[in-house]
This record gives C-alpha cells, structure tokens and sequence, in this order.
C-alpha cells in the first residue's frame, strides 16, 4: 500500500538540502498551512455541491445543472459571490464580538480538519491525545455560535445561540464517551495508532454490539453537533428565519455556511476512523486474493469512499426527519442517549477485560 | 457590442430590450472587463432570492422551487430567510399601505450588489387592486425595480424567464467602476 | 317554532321590532342588546351559540353592525342588526364577552366604520394603520391620496390599547389596557418570516423558550377588496373572489355566484352544478396537499413539501385545461361556468383518483408516522370544541375538534346532497387531529369525485343572464364549504347595479384569533406548528 511517508519525506530532504533547518520549519509549516487550506476549501465546495445534488435526488428534482458539467461549478460561483459581497455594518452590535465570532467558527473547524488522518502517511497533527485534541477543537465552535448570536443584538440570534449552547453542550456529552468506548477498546487515544490496529478488522466488526451502539450513537449526536437537520434548531429556518446567523452578510455568513458542511465531513471522518477503520481497506480472514486485490486500491481512496457514505447517511437524517423540539432533543439527550452510552461504555469494558472481541 | 451567453437560452429570445447591451457599447479596458465577466459570472449564476412572499404570486413562487419547475437548476437554489444573506427579493404579491415601510426595510437591510424583481401585476402597477385605497399602486415607487414579470399570477415559466432576464441584466454590469445605467442625454452631470 | 322565537325575543327585549325575510332579522335598541345577546346564548330554546357573521353597515343617516347567528345544536338561524345615528361619536355594546370570535370582528368595524364597541377590552384598528386618517368604509370616506400618502415609517408599536368601558354609574369612560408590559421579551415573528404563511405578523412575549402571549397584526395585505366591490357591478365582483383565499379560489366564486342567482331567482342546469362541485373538490384537495407541503416544511420536513407539489401540478394542470388558469380560475360565473369542461378532463380526474391514494400512503410514511413528527403534533395546542364554535373555528381546524360545521352537510349546495361522503370528525382537537381531518379529507374528495365524474349530465353549461345585472333589494346571505372552512356572503342590494355592501366572511379570521388561545404555555416550535395546522391564508383574513 502507498504510503504518503514518502512524498513529504521527499519533500523534507529537498528543502533540507537547499535551507538551514530553521527556515524549513517555517517553510514546512507554511507549505503545510497553505496545503491545509486548499484542502479545507475543495472539500467545502465538493461537500456543498453533493449536498445540493442528494438534496435533489430525494426531492425528486434535478438541482444545479446550467454551470458547467452537470452543475459542478456551481458552487465556485456561489463562491465568486459570497466573496464580493457586502459585509454589511450593523449599527447597535458588539462590533468587535461580531467580527469575531466567523473566525473562531471557522479556525475551530479547520483545526479539528487537520486531525483527520486522510490517508497512510497523511496526517497533519498525529499525537499521543489526538482524538482528545480533536474534540477540544471542534467543541471551540459553540463559542463562537454563542457570541455570534449574543453580539447580533437581535433576539432571533439570541434565542438560536442559546439553543446551540444547551444543544451543543449536551451532545457533547454523547460523542465524548462514544469515543471513549472506541477507546476502551484500541487502548490509545492516538489517531494513528487506532487506525493501524483495525488492520485486522474494523472496529466495528471488532467490538460487535457495544461498537455498533456506540456508532450509532456517535452518528445520532454528531448530527446534532453540527446543526443539521433533524437538529438544526439554532438556524430553524421556520422558526427563528436563519437562528444565530442571521445577520451576518457576505463571506461572513460564508464561514458559518462553509463550517457548517465542513463539520459535516469531520464527523463523517471520524467515524471513518473510529468505526470503519479510517484508510484501511477491507480485508477478509482467509481471502488472501480477494485482501490483496483490496490493497491495490489506495488508502486515500478508502478513505474518502467510507466518508461519503457517512456524509449520505447524515444528509439522508436531514432530508428525511422533519425537526425536533428544544425539550424533544434534551429528552432525547438526557434521558435516552446518555444513559445507554454509560451502559454501553461499561459493556465495553466488560468485553475488552474478558477478551470478548475478536 | 457584447451579447451575454445564458446557457440554455438563445440570446434572440431576450430581444425585447436593447439598453442593457447598449451600458457595454464602449467597451472595457481588458484586464478590468475580464473581472468583471469573472465577477458577473459568478453573480448572476448565484442569485439566492429572499423567502418573501404576500400573496397568490407567493404560491406560484413556491412551484417554481418545488419539482417540476425547479429553479435549483439556475443556481436560484437556496432561498434564504434573511435579507441580509439574499441577492433578489422578489416581490410576489400586492404591497399595501401598511407592508410598504416593512418592505422598504427589508430592501435596506440586504446586502449589495441587490435586486429587485416586481412579479405580477398588482407588483407592478396594483393590478386588479388599482382602485383601492389601501394599495401601493406599483413597487417602483418604493424600490428601484430589475425585472417586471407580468400576468396574475405569472406561470411559473414566466418567473423564470424573468430571473434569466436578470441574469442577463447582471452580466452587463460592471464592478471595477463605471455606470451601471443610460445616460441621460439631457442631463447636466459632467 | 318562528312564532315561539319572536315571542321569547318580544319578552326579553319588547321595542325590538322583528322582520321576517330570509332569516327571521331583529333590530335591537343598541341599549338592550348585549343584555339580549347574553339570553340568546344561554336560552335553553334558542342556544345561539356561533356568530357566522358580523357586518359593519354605513346606511347613509346610520351607522350599524349586522350580526347572523346559529345554532349548532338546533340548527336554526336568526339576523340581528343595531344601529347608531351619531356619526360622530358611535359608540355600540360589545358581544366580544359572549361570542368570543367578536373581538377581532369588533376591531375590523372599529376600523372601517369608526364605531366604537363599549367594554371591548381591545379598541385597535386590526388592519389599518393607527394613523390612518377618516374611516374608509363609511360612504362619505374621502379617497383623496393626499390625505393617506404611502408612508414609509415604521408604524409605532404600542404596548398600550384603548378602550371604553361603562362604568357602575353608567357613564362611559376611557380607559387603557395593557398587553405587553416593559420587561416582558418581546419578539416580532412576521411580516416576513418564513413560517408565517404570508404576510402575518405576531408580536410573541417570551420567557425562555416558552410563549407566554401572542399579539396578531393584521392587515399587512388588506387590499380593501369589500370596499372596492361597492363601486363594482356584480359580475366585476366576482373577478376580487378568486384573489381572496387564492388556495380556494373557486369555493369562493362559487359562493358569491350563488348569493347572487338566489338573489335574481336564476335556477341553474343541473349540468352546472355537477362541474362546479366537482371543480370544488378538485380545488379542496389541491389545498389540502399544499396544507400538507407547507405544514411539513413548518416542522422541519423539507422532502415533504416538494412531495406535495409535485402531485399538487397533477390538480393545476387539469384545472389549467378546462378554466385557463392554474392558481386563480375566473371559472363560475353568473348563471353557469365561463366554458364547458375539456374533453380530457374525465379521462384525467380518473386517472387522478387512481394516482393519488399510493402518494397518500407514502405522505403517511414518511410524515405521519414519523415519531418526531407524531411527538411535535400530539397533544399540542388543544382548541376544545366549545372555544371552536365561540371563536367561529370552522372547516378542518373545527372539525378537528369535533364540530361538525361542515356546511356541505348542514346546508348542501351543489349536489352534495346527492353524493355520499362522510364528514370527518377527531374529537382530540390538536395539532395532529387538525392534520389528520385534513388528511382524511382528500380521501372523502376523491370518493365524491369518483360518483360524479361519470355521470355528469347533458345540458348547458350556463344560463343567458341579461346584460346588466340589478338585485331586487334586500339582503342575502349564502355561505359553502371553502378549503378552510365556511366561507359567507353577505349583499345588502339597493336595487342597483352595484352592491350597497358585500362582506365576505372569511375562515381566516376566526383561525387567526385563536392563535393566542393555543400557542401561549407552548414552546416557540409549537407556535409555528399550531399555526400550521391552522392552516389560514393571509390574503384571505386581511381581504
């Protein structure tokens, strides 16, 4: 299997040989940055392009087909706009909160992005607490949504932050301790290292019923966590018109379109990684053929194919589910979600002291 | 003179109205024309129209989102409850006296480049409410109108039409300087 | 059983003088009348227990307010009028106490008519502006633009209202009433707001998630279709009636085409009768599926509402064959229909009643039985049958609370006499009861369909009226079943060409008025859903 190890070691030994070392820290960091970036940005509008096209599968319409090839530059120009467009001045708002709040959106999403192991080799931040790491940044977010919706000083806002605050706090209960179950069972809280050992088979053939609970869960309050359908309460559109972005004008609300889609792929991805063994492909005890025509396939392949259908299966929940109520989805939280992962975490326990796994 | 390219629609199905060719006669310095065709590319493929609506036009408006019309296709696709992120407002239905101040707001409160489109008659001129005291006899006495889209209500058909119109009117605009309208040859300016 | 009415009548209050016309009408000194309102109700004989209808009236050297009873449980029907010939200062007892769908009807005379009704505790103008200068409805209301220029200042909201109150002593007295207080968090939900359905606009005091009171302002989209109708002869009219609940356009074209041929003694074909029925309940299921899109979409369910377009252009097109239009039909007219039915149309509506009943089991799967959506609609936004008939909820939303109102049974027109079809009735009266009736409903439609289609009669498709059409004077009242419920028409004819007055009453405006009544101690989501499943077109309450 191709591992990504050596096109950036490459790339090291080259700017090695031409700079001293400090400048190619920098310079590494720099090129990781910008790579970071562009990445971040495709995988946006690829995200929003399928978005519009599920949508209109199920929907029975066609969705954007008059620019370009079935539509796919769509989005570019969406982008085009979104870019050149009025930010509108607001009287009467905490200006510098206001400003704020955009980037922290957007600055927790892409740090939480760059956790994600994509590939064999290709990971940005891989350290000994990087599921941990991961969490802590995405979590960043609902400050933002907070202040978004606090210095709007408009009361739909305010009503939709304080939903995003009792709603994102809660889920993140559910999704902390899914993962926690996974961890249990891998012994490491490193992405990398969890990754390598679903070599043998994924995590969720592995762990069989607390892993499937456990994903299921994790799929349930990821939804949540990023404000989509059927738990889209802060920017219930018919209920508080756009919820804590509403206004917000040009490419500021872009950030908050953008990280909302964004959000969407890094809970797809982790579950990838948890669940379905991130960039691993699939291997059959016993079917040295079928295993080794499976490996011919790259990493980067498996990865992204795992990935959207999680992505569908999220979009699925939003174009299917009409929306909960505040005090349904804290229900639903509270009463329900928690106390089956608190059960499913010891059942874990239980399965990996006594070597019940496979 | 620079004929804009709608993809789908012969630009001799537009002919109608020659003054929007006409702001482009001169042409443009390369480099700034270029932009703008990149800009107005952009913009005129990405017209997200405001979820407003007060009457029977509302109705029709909506089948033009729903399946067998399916305005997604030209990019008008994400209809957005706040004026704030919307490009277009279209305005569906009859404004009377009390709705005129709101709907001026809500025209202040979206963000530029914005457009307006009066759909039907009684947007346009009051349509069958003419006679009534409580009616604005005509949108364009509150707000700069793009497109008038006639009929009571007009087909979903006739809607579309009118947002290629508007497409067409935003690919001969021009963003790096320069008027956006005629000049009028007895004015004073300059 | 009329003798024994006007005897009890005479005993409660002996100056009312009593007609008998089409309804047995009673013109009460405005002194007595609430004390006659209240035994009207409560009499065990007469049990007046639903205002249909209340008109204000300018009659030159008067100004008054008609009202039209009945009784939902002895069916019969009564026309009270009172009258006040101080044109400066017209004041009128309230019946908002006794029928509660008086309020908002009292604030609409208020409005048009400049009457003021004495212990209303809400004495608003409901579509006007505050600032509107003179009382558009009295005759000698100036139209002179320059007096009511378009403004476009925001209108001062007040926390505050007036009212006038009788004191002890008998004396009136201005008072004030307070409905928001300072600290109260007050939210606008509407003019334009996704959810709405329009043009609505409801003030909503919160606390927390949790609506405490809703204010509703109306008239965002008042069109002044009634007054406009005063300076129209009776065929224009019925142009103004299709753009009124436009999702029923033909129920309310049907009811004015009525009025007026019962007024002229014009009998139609048969023929007729069977196309306008059948018209009407294409037109109620193509309401009802848009009932269903937008109510989805209010909760949340998006894939929903394109699912109920997308059969909804099944009804257009076959209506767009026969009349020509696909939202508004101009289809009846005086006498008869504009044109004969399209050929194809039989073949269509069969092939329509076999398509449609598939697409209902899928709406039910993937709404109706969705557990979120059970949960949002259960139990939420209980109007109890009794707050149904005092408030005027009528159609769906009152049958839903099991009122049997509907007016294709009680009062057939048509030949819904000689269809068979059962009236749906939920007695739990919430949200998802709302739903359900109106779910059921297209069923029923398509069982009337299904008798009708084929045995359309031969015949003329109109009668020939003369071209000038006058009333003989007097007054008439026709109401039918319309997509939200019973929607009336009142003409006060002078003999002219023109019609002295035409009221339409509207079902939207009862519907708008119990708002307040099932949203408050319900959460922000359960007030779109109640609004939802109220189902009111704004054009409609506003007029």
């Amino acid at each position: 299997m191709f591992d990504f190890k050596v096109v950036t070691d490459w790339i090291d030994e080259l700017l090695r040989s031409w700079l001293p070392a400090s400048l190619v820290n920098i310079t590494e960091c720099v090129l990781i940055g910008i790579c970071l970036l562009v990445a971040y940005a495709l995988f946006a509008l690829a995200l929003i392009y399928a978005e519009r096209k599920v949508c209109a599968a199920f929907q029975c319409r066609l969705g954007p087909n008059r620019v370009g090839p079935f539509g796919t530059v769509q989005v570019v120009c969406d982008m085009i706009k979104m870019l050149i467009k009025e930010i509108i001045e607001i009287k009467h708002v905490d200006r510098y909160l206001f400003n704020l709040a955009p980037y922290i959106v957007i600055i927790s999403s892409l740090l939480a992005f760059s956790c994600i192991p994509f590939a064999k080799g290709l990971e940005i931040l891989d350290f000994n607490v990087g599921i941990f790491f991961l969490i802590a940044a995405s979590s960043i977010g609902i400050v933002g949504i907070l202040l978004a919706g606090w210095a709007s000083n408009n009361k739909f806002s305010l009503i939709g932050a304080m939903r995003s605050g009792a709603q994102m706090i809660s889920y993140e209960l559910s999704i902390g301790l899914s993962i926690l179950t996974i961890v249990v069972l891998s012994g490491s809280m490193q992405l990398s290292t969890i990754v390598e050992s679903q070599a043998d088979g994924w995590f969720i053939f592995k762990g069989h019923i607390p892993a499937f609970v456990a994903f299921v869960v994790y799929l349930i309050a990821g939804t949540a966590e990023t404000n989509r359908g059927p738990f889209d309460l802060p920017e219930a559109e018919s209920e508080l018109t756009a919820g804590y972005h509403t206004e917000y004008s040009g490419m500021h609300f872009g950030f908050f379109y953008v990280a909302e889609f964004v959000n969407m792929f890094i809970v797809a991805a982790v579950a990838t990684t948890l669940f379905w063994g991130g960039w691993m492909p699939l291997h059959i005890p016993g079917w040295e053929s079928f295993n080794a025509i499976m490996d011919y396939i790259p990493s980067l392949i498996w990865f992204l194919a795992k990935s959207a259908v999680m992505v569908f299966i999220i979009m699925w929940f939003k174009w299917t589910f009409p929306r909960l109520r505040i005090d349904q989805l804290l229900r639903l939280e509270w009463k329900y979600l928690l106390p089956i992962n608190l059960c499913n975490l010891l059942l874990m326990v239980v399965v990996v002291a006594f070597d019940l796994h496979f | 003179m620079k004929e804009p390219k709608i993809k789908s629609m012969k630009y001799e199905d537009f002919k109608d109205n020659e003054y929007l060719e006409q702001l482009r006669a001169n042409g443009t310095d390369i480099i700034v024309g270029n932009l703008d065709d990149l800009i107005n590319w952009g913009r005129s493929n990405s017209v997200w129209p405001l979820t407003f609506a007060t009457s029977c036009c509302g109705i029709e408006f909506m089948a033009v989102g729903a399946a067998r019309y399916d305005f997604a296709r030209f990019g008008f696709e994400v209809t957005r409850a706040s004026p704030r992120q919307a490009d277009v407002i279209i305005v569906a239905g009859t404004i009377v006296h009390k709705m005129a101040p709101v709907l001026k707001r809500l025209y202040d409160q979206m963000a530029d480049p914005k457009y307006v489109i009066a759909m039907g008659g009684c947007a346009i001129s009051g349509g069958p409410f003419k006679k009534s005291y409580h009616v604005v006899k005509g949108v364009n006495q509150i707000l700069p109108v793009d497109v008038y889209i006639p009929g009571c209500p007009p087909r979903p058909e006739s809607l579309l039409y009118g947002m290629l119109q508007l497409q067409r009117k935003i690919k001969m605009e021009k963003f790096l300087g320069g008027r956006n309208r005629q000049e009028d040859p007895n004015s004073n300016e300059e | 059983m009329t003798r024994a009415m006007k005897e009890k009548i005479l005993s409660i209050v002996p100056d009312a003088t009593i007609e008998e016309k089409a309804f047995l009408t009673v013109s009460v000194p405005p002194i007595s009348f609430h004390n006659l309102a209240v035994r009207l109700k409560n009499d065990k004989d007469l049990q007046f227990d639903y205002l249909v209808c209340m008109t204000g009236m300018d009659w030159g050297e008067t100004l008054g307010v008609i009202y039209h009873l009945r009784s939902t449980t002895l069916k019969h029907e009564i026309v009270l009028r009172q009258e006040t010939a101080d044109r400066e200062n017209p004041e009128l007892p309230s019946v908002s106490d006794v029928w509660a769908t008086a309020n908002f009807n009292e604030r609409e005379v208020f409005g048009f008519f400049g009457i003021r009704f004495i212990n209303h505790p809400d004495m608003r103008r409901l579509f006007l502006r505050n600032d509107w200068v003179g009382y558009p409805f009295r005759k000698d209301y100036n139209t002179d633009p320059e007096i009511n220029p378009v403004r476009l200042e925001s209108e001062v909201n007040e926390d505050i209202v007036p009212t006038v109150e009788l004191t002890e002593s008998g004396e009136l007295e201005e008072k004030v009433h307070t409905i928001f207080e300072d600290d109260e968090y007050v939210v606008n939900i509407g003019p334009q707001h996704p959810a709405t359905h329009g043009v609505l606009r409801f003030r909503v005091s919160l606390e927390g998630e949790i609506v405490k009171k809703v204010d509703v302002n109306c008239g965002y989209i008042h069109r002044g279709i009634e007054k406009m109708c005063e300076s129209l002869t009776y065929p224009q009219t019925l142009a103004l009636t299709d753009r009124l609940d436009y999702l029923s356009a033909h129920m309310n074209r049907h009811a004015l085409c009525m009025c007026i041929e019962e007024a002229m003694g014009i009998e139609v074909p048969e023929r007729v009768k069977y196309i306008r029925t059948i018209m009407d309940e294409l037109t109620r299921i193509s309401s009802h599926i848009l009932f269903y899109s937008t109510f989805c979409m209010d909760l949340g369910g998006l894939t929903a509402f394109l699912y109920g377009f997308r059969d909804r252009e099944k009804i257009l097109d076959m209506l767009e064959e026969t009349c020509g239009g696909r939202l508004i039909q101009n289809y009846n007219c005086i006498g008869g229909v504009m044109a004969d039915i399209h050929p194809n149309l039989v073949k269509r509506i069969k092939d329509f009643i076999k398509y449609l009943p598939p697409m209902l089991k899928e709406y039910h799967g993937l709404f109706t039985g969705n557990i979120i959506a059970q949960q949002r609609m259960k139990h939420i936004g209980i109007l109890s049958r009794e707050d149904a008939i005092s408030y005027g909820v009528t159609g769906p939303s009152g049958r839903g609370s099991g009122w049997a109102c509907d007016v294709r049974k009680i009062h057939p027109y048509g030949v819904y006499d000689k269809v068979d079809f059962n009236e749906v009735l939920y007695t739990e009266g919430d949200t998802f009861s709302r739903y359900m009736v109106r779910m059921d409903e297209i069923v029923e439609s398509l069982h009337i369909l299904e008798q009708l289609v084929d045995n359309i009669p031969a015949g003329d498709y109109a009668v020939k009226t003369k071209p000038i059409i006058k009333l003989p004077e007097g007054q008439y009242f026709k109401s039918v079943e319309a997509a939200r419920g019973e929607f009336g028409v009142f003409i006060e004819s002078h003999g002219d060409k023109y019609p002295y007055r035409l009221k339409f009453r509207s079902p939207g405006l009862p519907l708008v008025s119990v708002v307040d009544l099932l949203a408050s101690h319900n959460k922000i989501a359960d007030l779109i859903a109640i609004g939802g499943s109220l189902d009111y077109v704004v054009p409609d309450i506003d007029r």
